[in-house]
């Protein structure tokens, strides 16, 4: 098992955001994770990423407990994260945010191989590598994020709502790009309000409803249930 | 490396140089601007590393200014002047004895003020935004009201018969020393950390940068040159007040850094001149003197809200290049 989650609990103050939630990831594997605003899906991202301290539970990552570790460590044990909203650093240029992905790596070749490969997946980031990322437009802040999370050689991926406010086409352009992302190995972790594109192209899919997992299964069957298509997939 | 030698000693001659030539071309009064113009130089440079580079908010550089000129001239009072005396007995130069006099103050100020950066730096971990703003202030206000009641540093008396070590060479040294150190960090991967952090700091530490240590870094590097700072204004006036120290003093160093551009260092080298030299200039309108002075700042950040040079540094090879351009189409 790549990454499992037991039993997280996790507190903002008084507001209870997760409730014992349990989940897992195999080596390989598209997992989704769909739910409501406010499900607790960004704070879930967040506390395997470390960002987040939880109250009880544990995070092991390839067999690992990494509950304890701060995220700048978490990063160089091989998991990512292309944050919510597209964190970008609006003032640096692309190829500085790109570098700052790689920030925990030394091998010089290494890296420019990686952002070459950066460049291939989202040529536009190519074309606009000098330029400050406040000047992309949403869709290549959000192909940034995503190329930035590549640059440390994550082995877990974790993507919160790549298709936020994207326009059709270019979200079926990231989906295709996260699942050739995927086919090179890297597992993926992906949050999604886009319930249709995120379950056909995961494996399988939790359902998260105010901080605990309401459903899980195979994507497919989550496609067929009817609690699922009334309450994500509209009708 | 050898090109670094080069630029070093370069810079020294120069240096030296101008140390030679100032004070004969200069009359006393403009000779003092120049070297206040340094010290402020030197001020407005490590506060823009810990405001500008990092984006935190410290009201407290009078604080570790403070912290520098009484730390190296309690030094140089207790020990220094007794060494200059006692290197000279032995036959060594007395500009050199007191050359080294004056650096051992000036680092001991500096290192002194970096532990007080370093106190003040832990908290920041935890407070952000307004709340490190009032703890770096209330720090800053300690610092004085300590001084003012320590009677062995003078308290409100002031600590007068400071050697005046301090030439123009000595203020030169400390502000390019601070000058390429920014700049150095600006374009190094160090420096892109600290941008990170100004940017988005949730991010910058999902990514792997320790974020905490890089805070506190900043206040460290910042505190040490205010401290190196406080020593050259001690060693130059040869007394110090605590009333030098108060927050105003702190509020004219931010005023140089945002009206320079947050995290330009040739902004706030630019800035730290210019606010030293207009209060000077606008001496004839006396009374109004302050009024103009805060009209023309208000005046100036309206006009650029980003700051004189935004996040941009001046780079002496595009101007050459340029220059170039403009004879080549002439
Ligand atoms: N910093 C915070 N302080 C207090 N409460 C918070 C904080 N961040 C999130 N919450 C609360 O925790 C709950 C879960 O939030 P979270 O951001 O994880 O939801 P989400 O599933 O990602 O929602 P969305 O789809 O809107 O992004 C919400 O009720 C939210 O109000
Ligand atoms: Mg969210």
């Amino acid at each position: 098992m790549l990454l499992q989650v037991e039993r997280l609990d996790v507190y903002y103050g008084a507001v209870h955001a997760l409730k014992g939630v349990t989940l897992c990831a195999e080596a390989g594997e598209i997992v989704t994770l769909i739910g409501a605003n406010g499900a607790g899906k960004t704070t879930l991202l967040r506390t395997i990423s470390g960002v987040i301290p939880s109250r009880s539970g544990r995070v092991t990552f390839e067999g690992r407990d990494i509950t304890r570790l701060p995220a700048h460590d978490i990063v160089g044990l091989g998991i990512s994260q292309a944050p919510e909203g597209r964190l970008v650093f609006a003032n640096l240029t692309v190829e500085d945010n790109l570098e700052l992905g790689a920030y925990r790596r030394k091998d010089r070749p290494g890296i420019s191989k990686d952002r070459e490969e950066v460049f291939r997946l989202f040529p536009r980031l190519r074309e606009r590598r000098r330029q400050s990322a406040g000047t992309l437009s949403g869709g290549e802040q959000q192909m940034l994020a995503i190329g930035r999370a590549l640059m440390s050689r994550p082995r877990l991926l974790l993507l919160d709502e790549p298709s936020l406010g994207l326009a059709p086409l270019l979200v079926r352009e990231i989906f295709r790009t996260v699942r050739e992302i995927n086919q090179r190995g890297v597992t993926v972790l992906l949050v999604e309000q886009n319930a249709h594109m995120a379950l056909s192209i995961a494996g399988r899919g939790y359902v998260l409803e105010t901080g605990h997992v309401r459903l899980e299964d195979r994507a497919e069957r989550l496609l067929q249930n009817d609690e699922v298509r009334r309450a994500y997939l509209g009708g | 490396m050898i090109r670094r030698i080069i630029w070093t000693l370069g810079t020294l001659v120069i240096l030296l140089g101008l140390n030679l030539a100032l004070p004969r071309i200069l009359n006393p009064y403009l000779f003092q601007i120049v070297i206040l113009c340094g010290i402020n130089v030197i001020l407005a440079v490590s506060l823009n590393l810990i405001n500008g580079f990092t984006g935190q908010f410290s009201i407290g550089h009078a604080g570790f200014m403070a912290i520098g000129a009484y730390g190296s001239a309690m030094l140089s009072l207790h020990a220094g002047i007794g060494w200059v005396a006692a290197l000279t007995a032995a036959g060594v130069p007395p500009g050199v004895a007191e050359g080294a006099a004056l650096f051992a103050a000036l680092l001991a100020g500096g290192l002194l003020s970096a532990l007080a950066g370093y106190l003040v730096g832990l908290p920041s971990l935890r407070l952000r935004g307004d709340y490190l703003a009032i703890v770096t202030l209330g720090f800053g206000e300690i610092i004085r009201v300590l001084i003012l009641n320590i009677d062995a540093v003078g308290a409100a008396r002031g600590l007068p018969g400071i050697p005046g070590w301090v030439s123009f060479f000595w203020v030169g040294l400390g502000g390019t020393g601070v000058v390429v150190l920014a700049l150095n960090l600006a374009r190094s991967s160090h420096g892109r950390a600290l941008f990170a952090i100004r940017d988005d700091e949730i991010a910058a530490e999902s990514l792997g940068v320790n974020t905490t240590a890089y805070k506190v870094l900043a206040f460290v590097i910042g505190a040490f040159f205010a401290g190196v700072a406080g020593g050259l204004f001690a060693h130059y006036l040869s007394y110090l007040n605590p009333n030098s120290f108060t927050f105003i003093k702190s509020i004219e160093v931010i005023a140089m850094v945002v009206l320079g551009g947050m995290g330009s260092v040739s902004g706030s080298v630019l800035a730290a001149i210019l606010l030293t030299l207009l209060p000077e200039v606008l001496r004839p309108v006396k009374d109004y003197r302050m009024v103009i002075y805060s009209l023309m700042l208000i005046v100036l950040m309206i006009t650029r809200p980003q700051g004189l040079l935004g996040s941009r540094e001046i780079r002496l090879g595009s101007w050459v290049g340029k220059l170039r351009v403009a004879r080549g189409a002439g």
